[in-house]
């Protein structure tokens, strides 16, 4: 029988990170705070003392040197996992996530491939300073060359990150720093993977299809519910991948239901329900009984945490979008 | 004062509060007003740890042990001279006119807390690490290119002498001869990684060097040294007609007592003997002892000083916390200059659904 232990989402994180050093001497975990303080959200908690300075690397306080030499190594063949602290601070990387990290195997036909997985947990409502409560995938799915995924249990943060680290392409890996500790999972000791690029259904239902990732599936899954009891039953789609996207289960769910909503933190404009809208009008124009719905953040600069409540969607909000699709 | 070798530490009084150097020229109730200052930096320090532990307030970076570096450079500003902070320069932040109730209300996640009085020269707080020094660098220049003679002071720790951003900074700086001040609290830990992991250099101070400005290092525990130097800085940013370079990169080398912020637990990564050693140099200790030593402080003075701080911090704090939720209104207020239709739409809705559910719907807790 397979040994399990009852862990929270970052703690699975942690397990994964381990489990993938212990089994490749290429992995190298590196970034600020990661070793001997074991990490602001404790993600690498224990990891230098098992591992050593050279395989968990406390690295100088600069995001573009961060990237930029973990690009550097998975050049040379490596599997460097980095982490910037907070999404809000991969910006000074980001020359080097789009320039170089993105395209590498394009530019060099192939030559050169980068098995990097960069992590950095991301989003709002942990009450966190300034810079510190962004969602701004929709940068890192916009690029061409990088897959970005986006966990929200713990066991499949574990395989997710396993599927990354091992993964031939270049991993953006967000994690929702809301759930890290929201609940607890059963998760396997032994090393698995959750492949990347499928989404997964976290709730039958004909009604109405609702996409969403991250954070936002747990009020979502509490809005439908709701609704639940109101005889309106939606079908819950957590993507768990941004890019590539599960083209087949999105258009999928939509066709059995003939309506949808996506539901995401990000702000509106340029974001990912824009894109799913746009496969959904595509490829199945003929099934669509309703505008698309879009619940999501609003096309402001995060706040600071007094008013983060209000600009993230809540429960209400997704349910009155849900609400809408279904009395059109 | 700038032709100094890089290690060699500008000093005025030593660990005990003896004088080692040249007291700088301020009269009595001046130095007398940056004790009180720096005790006023400190309890407020202390008060606002403790409002985040109560959940008071939210994520806080403490400054105990930094008074002596930011008190001690605040005060070598003119009121028309500029401060351009980081995240913990709210002791500096306070000397040169910022209430404390905005210090206060950035912390509990008002947006107000950034809404400094227009008299008060301070740049918002800047959070991501070093992105303030092209600003500082740039703002600077402006007021070169008018003919206005203005000094430019910008603060950053020793982490953030490892980004792009502070070379690019300074070296603009060197090339366009901005009147930049640019004031390292080097406080020997970047969360988690020492100075030494920061850079192989050794001092910090040595980095003017490579941009063609003067470096200077001093003791960031000694306020009396740290005015002397800062004050000489900004008098040679202001004059174009001396032939030294107008910027200067200052290294004050000091230690911060607590944690990170409150989200952080030093003693996972640092010694307590450590600290202890560094808790004998307080800054605020040195410079009570050398003005009772002159005569200019007694115990009822102190005592006096310690009531007024106590009532201004209290005060303060109930400013900040009869200040009611802002309306959800505030999120869009400043997006632009005028409201886009679409975001002013996406207002409506959001305020048509707050009035059919009430705002419990709305918020956690």
């Amino acid at each position: 029988m397979t040994e399990t232990q009852n862990l929270t989402l970052v703690q699975a994180i942690r397990d994964g990170l381990h489990t993938e050093l212990r089994e490749d001497d290429d992995v190298v975990v590196m970034g600020q705070d990661v070793g001997k303080n074991g990490g602001v959200f404790r993600a690498t908690e224990g990891l230098f003392d098992e591992f050593g300075g050279d395989r968990v690397i406390d690295t100088p306080l600069a995001e573009s040197g961060i990237v930029g030499t973990a690009v550097g190594m998975a050049a040379m063949g490596m599997r460097p996992v980095p982490e910037i602290q907070f999404s809000g601070f991969m910006y000074p990387g980001f020359d080097q996530i789009v320039s170089h990290m993105a395209r590498f195997r394009t530019r060099s036909r192939g030559r050169f491939t980068l098995p990097m997985t960069l992590r950095a947990p991301y989003g709002g409502g942990i009450r966190a300073p300034e810079h510190h409560s962004e969602s701004k995938e929709a940068f890192y799915a916009h690029e061409a060359g990088l897959k970005v995924v986006i966990p929200s249990t713990p066991y499949e943060a574990k395989g997710l990150l396993a599927a990354s680290i091992r993964d031939p392409d270049p991993v953006i890996f967000l994690e929702p720093k809301l759930i890290y500790r929201a609940f607890r999972e059963e998760v396997p000791e032994e090393p698995y993977t959750v492949p990347i690029g499928e989404a997964a259904t976290r709730r039958e239902g004909d009604d109405v299809a609702v996409f969403t990732y991250g954070a936002m599936t747990r009020p979502t899954l509490e809005a439908a519910e709701t609704l639940g009891e109101e005889g309106i039953e939606c079908e819950v789609v957590d993507l768990r991948t941004i890019s590539p996207l599960d083209r087949e289960a999105v258009v999928e769910a939509f066709e059995k239901t003939g309506r949808a909503v996506v539901v995401h933190e990000a702000p509106k404009t340029g974001g990912l329900a824009g894109e799913i809208t746009a496969i959904l009008q595509e490829e199945a124009l003929l099934y669509q009984e309703a505008p698309i719905g879009r619940v999501t953040g609003f096309d402001v600069p995060y706040p600071l945490y007094a008013l983060e409540d209000y600009y993230l969607p809540s429960a209400a909000r997704i349910e009155d979008g849900i609400l809408e699709a279904v009395e059109f | 004062m700038f032709d100094r070798a890089y290690d060699d530490t500008v000093r005025v009084l030593d660990e005990d509060g003896e004088v080692v150097g040249d007291v700088p020229d301020l009269d009595d109730e001046s130095l007398v007003d940056m004790y009180r200052h720096m005790r006023l930096a400190r309890h407020f320090d202390g008060r606002a740890v403790s409002l985040q532990r109560q959940g008071r307030m939210g994520t806080y970076p403490p400054l105990s042990g930094q008074e002596g570096a930011q008190i001690g450079s605040a005060f070598a500003l003119d009121d028309d001279d500029w401060m351009v902070p980081s995240y913990r320069e709210h002791g500096a932040a306070l000397v040169h006119g910022l209430p404390l109730k905005q210090t206060l209300l950035y912390w509990m996640g008002h947006e107000d807390g950034n809404n400094a009085p227009t008299d008060v020269n301070v740049f918002p707080v800047a959070v991501p690490i070093a992105s303030q020094i092209p600003h500082a660098t740039g703002a600077a220049w402006a007021s070169k290119l008018r003919g206005e003679d203005d000094a430019f002071v910008c603060y950053f720790g020793d982490g953030a002498t490892s980004e792009g951003d502070f070379h690019e900074g300074i070296n603009f700086a060197g090339v366009f001869d901005t009147p930049t001040v640019f004031f390292c609290n080097n406080n020997q830990w970047a969360i988690s990684v020492p100075r030494e992991r920061q850079t192989r250099s050794a001092t910090l101070a040595q980095k003017a060097e490579a941009y063609g400005i003067d470096g200077v290092q001093v003791d960031g525990m000694d306020p009396l040294a740290v005015y002397s130097v800062t004050e000489a800085a900004l008098e040679k940013a202001r004059d174009p007609e001396t032939d030294r370079p107008r910027p200067t990169l200052i290294e004050a080398v000091q230690y911060r007592f607590g944690a990170h912020t409150t989200a952080d637990d030093p003693t996972v990564y640092r010694d307590d003997d450590e600290v202890e050693r560094w808790k004998r140099k307080d800054p605020i200790d040195r410079l009570e002892s050398y003005l009772r030593d002159e005569g200019v402080l007694d115990d009822e003075r102190v005592a006096e000083i310690e009531s007024t701080v106590e009532a201004r911090v209290a005060d303060a704090i109930d400013e900040a916390e009869s200040m009611a939720r802002p309306d959800p209104r505030e999120l869009f207020e400043h997006a632009y200059a005028e409201l886009p239709p679409e975001l002013e739409r996406q207002y409506e809705e959001f305020a048509a659904l707050r009035d059919e559910r009430g705002d419990a719907a709305f918020l956690e807790e």
